[in-house]
């Protein structure tokens, strides 16, 4: 009978439960379109932010320890003040593997322009290396990628180039050099003649700079397979109190701490785990970036969070006044129940049962309206598709049933309070 | 063993200043027919509601079955007037999305099992076999008190109480529901009739006239 009761409410009173369905429908819709976008934003906002470069550099112990201690930057000559080639490519055999996004190594010298007598600073690098991992993995990386904002006239250099460099535009300026123009270079007692294949406006250091390819630059400096230092972009999770903690000292964490800030794609944690690939380096976070990027991690996730908090809100407002009017206008009926002899606890679980049957087929039409919207969002703001996450089902339902619960609070309230004798007769 | 089934004493009830019933005493032997008679606001529906266990009263006693109801809670007065009373009333107050039978099953819900054999007799016994799938809006004003009527008599309650039963009606469903009622009577069941018809009022055995909530006459029909 509990059940003709519910069904008869629901399907001979189609327009009020319409209501109410497309009510909750809209404000399922937001909250599952913001959820969605939000558990999926930090990916999308992190490889946007990647745009921006490295977060995290690898020195070598020896160069740290000096930079620390004196300030240095050029290291002297000595074989601690080097990295191997070959160490750059095991940042891809950490276990946050997947979230190393690009990386390129350095060898840093000086040398002069055309036998002229002041030092300008000459980097080695890769620019768009194909690399062929152990792991099976192919990928290209190098500073091409990791520099996007770099606004270069002419052409990139490529890998194989042995004969082409690319120069800052205060330093093509300060030489006359420009695009095609050739230059010799020397670095130590070795010469090279280049030719200028592009030109670089960096609005940094980069300006002063003569850009090579890595190989040329360690044939030049005779320092075969070393570099200076590599650095990294990686996706990354904004610190918390562990993290934070960690950065420190990771052995100030308990086993149960350090279990979980390791499988956490913490800064600290990804360099933690590039130290352990490369003994022979430290990897430091470019603090200023790694911040940054978690900040505006949080507040685009808040926002997105406020807004699915107010869209509920919203939907527990509207099925709050939908609901007391019907409750209100079924007054007499419920009113007739009590007189029947039906107790306060049966006629809640009715009317909320009611709602909650609507509810729930508002918040399956909410729940896909949302995913389209979340790809509508995901089209427009990054250009790629939102993932479904699994995650927004179980969470929307626990929302969308307290949403209703809530929002049926107030109309809950008067039905406990009618009098048979009021309704039905008035008094 | 006492014969009485239903016993006021001194019962008064007051809103506010206002006193709609006064001092009110009277009784109700099993299987007796009685009607209530009195002009508007004379406190005809206040007598109703107590008695009906809808409401308490400001002072006085009231037993119904034996049991004092105006010392009930709330939760134990929706039980007695569950099991003891059978409701008819003026405006019929049927559930609008249920069927006539389905009205019915909701008095037998709230009360212990519903049972469709049973709910479908009590229809046949007011003549609505034919109308127990319609909806209210699909019966007439006549067909939807001897639902009311049906729904009332389901739990077999040993009290029918009812509000101006034929006070929307026509005159020929006015003789229908008025022969119904006497028929629970002489099946022995107690009925009381809050009425301001006077023909209505004769059929009972006895009519307690109510004036400004006092009891103004109580007139024996028989002996009239």
């Amino acid at each position: 009978m509990f059940i003709r009761m519910i069904l008869g409410a629901l399907f001979r009173q189609k327009g009020k439960m319409l209501m109410v369905a497309l009510t909750v429908a809209l404000g399922a819709s937001l909250a599952s379109a913001m959820l969605n976008v939000m558990l999926d934003v930090g990916d999308k906002v992190n490889r946007e932010l990647k745009a921006y470069g490295a977060n995290i550099n690898v020195l070598p112990k020896g160069a740290l320890l000096l930079s620390d201690l004196y300030g240095m930057e050029q290291a002297p000559d000595t074989p601690d003040m080097y990295l191997s080639e070959e160490d750059v490519a095991k940042v891809k055999t950490i276990f946050w593997a997947h979230n190393i996004v690009d990386f390129t190594p350095h060898l840093n010298t000086s040398g002069t322009i055309n036998g002229g007598a002041d030092a300008v600073k000459v980097t080695g690098t890769w620019y768009q290396k194909h690399l062929s991992l152990p792991t099976g993995e192919e990928l290209e990386t190098g500073i091409q990628r990791m520099r996007s904002w770099w606004d270069v006239s002419g052409d990139w250099i490529s890998d194989e180039d042995t004969d082409r460099a690319m120069i800052g535009s205060a330093l093509a300026r300060q030489q006359g050099l420009e695009l095609g123009d050739s230059f010799t270079l020397g670095v130590g007692t070795n010469e090279q003649t280049f030719t200028v294949s592009g030109i670089i406006e960096a609005g940094g250091d980069e300006d002063d700079q003569v850009f090579i390819t890595l190989k040329t630059a360690q044939d030049m400096t005779d320092k075969q397979e070393k570099i200076s230092s590599f650095e990294v972009s990686a996706l990354t999770t904004p610190d918390n109190e562990i993290a934070r903690r960690a950065a420190e000292n990771p052995r100030s964490l308990s086993a149960k701490e350090h279990e979980t800030w390791y499988c956490t794609a913490y800064v600290s944690s990804i360099c933690y785990q590039i130290d352990e690939v490369v003994p022979e380096g430290v990897a430091k976070p470019i603090r200023q970036v790694a911040e940054s990027e978690g900040t505006i991690l949080e507040k685009t996730q808040l926002l997105m969070l406020l807004i699915t908090v107010l869209s509920l809100l919203g939907a527990a407002l509207g099925i709050s006044n939908l609901i007391s009017a019907s409750v209100m206008e079924r007054s007499s009926e419920i009113g007739l129940m009590k007189a029947l002899g039906a107790h306060d606890v049966p006629l809640t679980w009715l009317v909320l049962l009611e709602i909650l049957l609507v509810g729930l087929v508002g918040g399956l039409i909410g729940y896909f309206a949302g995913l389209g919207f979340a790809q509508i969002i995901g089209q427009t703001v990054f250009g790629a598709p939102i993932a479904a996450a699994p995650m927004v089902i179980p969470l929307l339902s626990v929302l969308v049933a307290l949403v209703i619960i809530v929002g049926s609070l107030p109309s809950i309230r008067y039905l406990l309070s009618l009098r048979p004798a009021e309704v039905l007769h008035g008094r | 063993m006492s014969q009485m089934l239903l016993e006021l004493e001194n019962v008064t009830k007051s809103y506010g200043s206002l006193d709609a019933l006064k001092d009110v005493s009277f009784s109700v032997e099993k299987g007796e027919w009685v009607a209530i008679m009195g002009p508007s606001g004379s406190g005809k529906t206040t007598m109703m509601n107590i008695v009906g266990c809808m409401d308490k009263p400001s002072s006085g006693t009231v037993v119904l079955d034996g049991r004092d109801i105006s010392r009930e809670s709330p939760r134990s007065l929706t039980n007695i007037r569950r099991d003891t009373i059978g409701l008819i009333f003026q405006q019929f107050h049927l559930i609008n999305y249920l069927t006539a039978l389905e009205n019915v099953m909701v008095a037998q819900y709230y009360h212990s099992l519903p049972d469709e054999a049973e709910a479908f007799e009590a229809l046949k016994r007011v003549g609505l076999e034919e109308r127990a799938r319609h909806l209210p809006n699909q019966l007439s004003g006549g067909e939807q008190q001897r639902v009311c009527i049906a729904r009332a008599l389901i739990n077999r309650p040993r009290l029918i109480l009812a509000d101006e039963p034929t006070g929307n009606l026509d005159e020929a469903n006015e003789g229908k529901v008025l022969e119904l009622l006497r028929e629970l009577h002489q099946e022995g069941r107690t009925v009381i009739v809050v009425t301001h018809d006077p023909e209505v009022a004769e059929q009972a055995r006895r009519t307690i006239v109510l004036e400004h909530g006092r009891v103004h006459e109580i007139r024996d029909n028989e002996k009239d």
